[in-house]
């Protein structure tokens, strides 16, 4: 984390086009940043770019024009190595479908980009991820396998598996889409917590509008150009 | 590394029952591979040892010649062309001259593992009214047994006995079948210059090849000097043992000419060996070799169905840090420990399988020292194989891991 820096993520006049089968522009100079323990939802209708830009805030798209600044470090064209550890250390990642690894115990999906930062020893990671699953009530299904738990369940493991190396911000790619009213309730209230205690950013790309009301700031997007905020 | 290793068990554990029948693919082909090689090289030790075992690398001898040089040769008048052929060749004994000088100059090189004189003659075994041909060679026994493993071809009788006791002789077991004579029997010998002996026959004699133990016959070198009436340093043959029988051709050479007579190499003498040897191997190699690329194969279904299946952990594993690279290095361990597991226990597999040959009865006339099977246990086999099978799923796996490398986040988490 470097001193000084207001915004943690800064976006400069990205350009996006699919290509196949004729060249479509999903994204028309998008500018936008996101401030330390700020929590922004991006909302829009289908097909408006909202995921294409997360995925290219995620640094695992690569093919798009302009910038994306990520803790004072302009990503454009760095090696795939150097963009797995900033991913690693610096985003976390929530996803619509809760992507754990069904062969791993609970404990260890969130333990993994920990060992992989490889920053603290073992013990400490563990140490970590139980503080974790204990603080998102997970604690007492630790050891059960990813495959046994249900949907709002995984979601929290998953949000776990985010925080696990204090990442500056935390993406999410309709992390309530597919939850029920009462586990999105959760997953919100994880997230406001996380925003308010934690002081991490939030970027949550959703279309649920109750869940973006409640945010700090929301940014709407139509046909690849944002709108509003 | 060690993570990556964790994460390759993991999914490893988790597809047990493919994993396993992908190790039981390389398995069985390191077994068959092993075996196979083990058990070719051992029939062609055996066999090779048939005749390499007992003849010397070179062997020095005098050889009956026509006159090189005719008399008429010698006039100058170069417009004529002679074909009288007078000269005969001379009534020369075999005998190698100057013998003891020779095998001590021969001792001295360090290239020698070790010199044994022969003395062969040709003789009659007078059997009631029939007299059968036979060729005793004189040999010094202590050393034949060291050097040339006599005492594996005798089936009756004590190389010792033959050492110690004057006027004894071995017999080839034809012949001894032929004359209906046993040991401690006495058999009558004439030579061809008429000279009769009486001589015990203190053992029979088995080569393997029925015809040489229809005629051969072997004695002490004393024996045979005595019966032909000639002096202690009568040789006709020295046999010659290198520590490299590789040397021996160009060895053979040097000593033709630095000693006047005439020298044979094993390699000259038995070619057709070498020629044998190097074609079962070329087949028992092609045939692992194929074995083993089967293997590779299964693997390689294998590796790529899971990542197929793995698609979803893949972009997970991506998506939270993990670069291509570290997918890639999954992967290959994953490859590389099935490769290991099934090559390790192919090799146990294999040494099994070679025991079980090994103590397989084959018993056969023409090889009286051998009870069961043959296997060459050689390490070098084993090394052959653990290489193979390691290079094999590595590269079954690199192709696969690359793949699963070079998969995007994106496309998997995006496509739901």
């Amino acid at each position: 984390m470097t001193e000084g820096t207001e915004h943690i993520l800064e976006v400069v006049k990205v350009n996006k086009s699919f290509h196949d089968p004729v060249t479509v522009p999903v994204l028309k100079d998008v500018s936008m940043a996101v401030k330390r323990g700020e929590f922004v939802s991006v909302t829009g209708k289908s097909g408006c770019g909202k995921s294409t830009l997360l995925y290219i805030l995620s640094t695992m798209d690569t093919d798009y024009e302009g910038q994306v600044i990520i803790d004072g470090e302009p990503t454009q064209g760095l090696p795939g190595e150097r963009l797995s550890e900033i991913r690693n250390e610096k985003i976390g990642f929530v996803f619509q479908f809760h992507y754990l690894l069904n062969e791993f115990s609970v404990l260890k999906n969130v333990m993994l980009p920990g060992l992989k930062l490889g920053k603290f020893s073992e013990e400490e990671v563990e140490n970590r991820a139980m503080g974790l699953l204990k603080e998102l009530q997970m604690d007492d299904h630790a050891l059960k396998m990813a495959n046994q738990l249900s949907g709002g369940q995984k979601q929290r493991v998953a949000i776990a598996r985010s925080m696990i190396n204090d990442p500056l911000i935390i993406m999410g790619d309709e992390p309530t889409g597919n939850l029920d009213k009462k586990n999105s309730e959760i997953v919100f209230d994880i997230f406001q917590h996380i925003a308010s205690e934690h002081k991490r950013s939030l970027l949550v790309v959703t279309h649920d509008n109750d869940f973006a009301a409640r945010t700090h700031r929301i940014i709407e997007m139509d046909d690849g150009r944002i709108v509003n905020g | 590394m060690r993570l990556l290793l964790s994460i390759s068990l993991t999914l490893l554990r988790a597809k047990m029952k493919q994993s396993v029948v992908a190790a039981v693919g390389v398995m069985f082909s390191i077994t068959m591979f092993v075996t196979l090689l083990g058990f070719m090289n051992g029939l062609n030790d055996l066999l090779d040892g048939l005749i390499l075992n007992r003849t010397p690398h070179i062997r020095l001898y005098n050889e009956l010649k026509a006159s090189p040089t005719q008399p008429i040769d010698l006039t100058t008048d170069s417009t004529t062309h002679n074909f009288v052929r007078n000269v005969k060749p001379k009534n020369e004994l075999p005998r190698l001259r100057n013998a003891e000088a020779m095998m001590d100059a021969l001792k001295k090189d360090p290239r020698v593992l070790a010199v044994s004189p022969r003395l062969v003659a040709q003789v009659f075994f007078n059997v009631g009214t029939v007299d059968l041909n036979a060729q005793v060679s004189g040999i010094d026994v202590t050393q034949e047994v060291l050097y040339y493993r006599f005492a594996d071809y005798l089936t009756q009788g004590d190389p010792h006995d033959l050492a110690t006791s004057a006027n004894s002789i071995v017999l080839g077991k034809g012949l001894a079948d032929m004359m209906e004579a046993g040991i401690g029997e006495t058999v009558q010998v004439t030579t061809a210059t008429g000279e009769r002996a009486m001589l015990r026959v203190s053992g029979i004699f088995q080569s393997g090849i029925a015809d040489a133990d229809k005629v051969q016959c072997y004695a002490n070198i004393k024996t045979v000097q005595k019966l032909l009436a000639r002096p202690s340093s009568y040789y006709t043959d020295i046999n010659v043992k290198l520590h490299d029988l590789l040397e021996a051709p160009e060895m053979a050479k040097e000593l033709a000419t630095r000693f006047d007579v005439d020298a044979l190499d094993i390699q000259t003498a038995n070619a057709q060996f070498e020629t044998g040897s190097d074609v079962r191997n070329i087949i028992s190699y092609a045939v692992g070799v194929v074995l083993l690329i089967v293997a590779g194969f299964g693997i390689y279904n294998i590796l790529n169905m899971m990542i197929y299946e793995k698609l979803d952990a893949i972009a997970i594993l991506k998506a939270t840090g993990f670069s291509g690279s570290d997918v890639r290095r999954i992967f290959l361990l994953l490859s590389m420990i099935i490769g290991i597991a099934g090559g390790v226990s192919g090799l146990l597999g294999g040494f099994a399988l070679q025991n079980v040959i090994d103590n397989i009865p084959f018993v056969t006339a023409a090889l009286p020292t051998v009870k069961t099977f043959p296997i060459d246990y050689s390490p070098k086999y084993y090394i052959i194989a653990v290489t193979f099978a390691l290079l094999t799923t590595w590269i079954a796996g690199w192709f696969p891991a690359r793949k699963a490398s070079q998969v995007d986040p994106v496309e998997i988490i995006r496509g739901k």
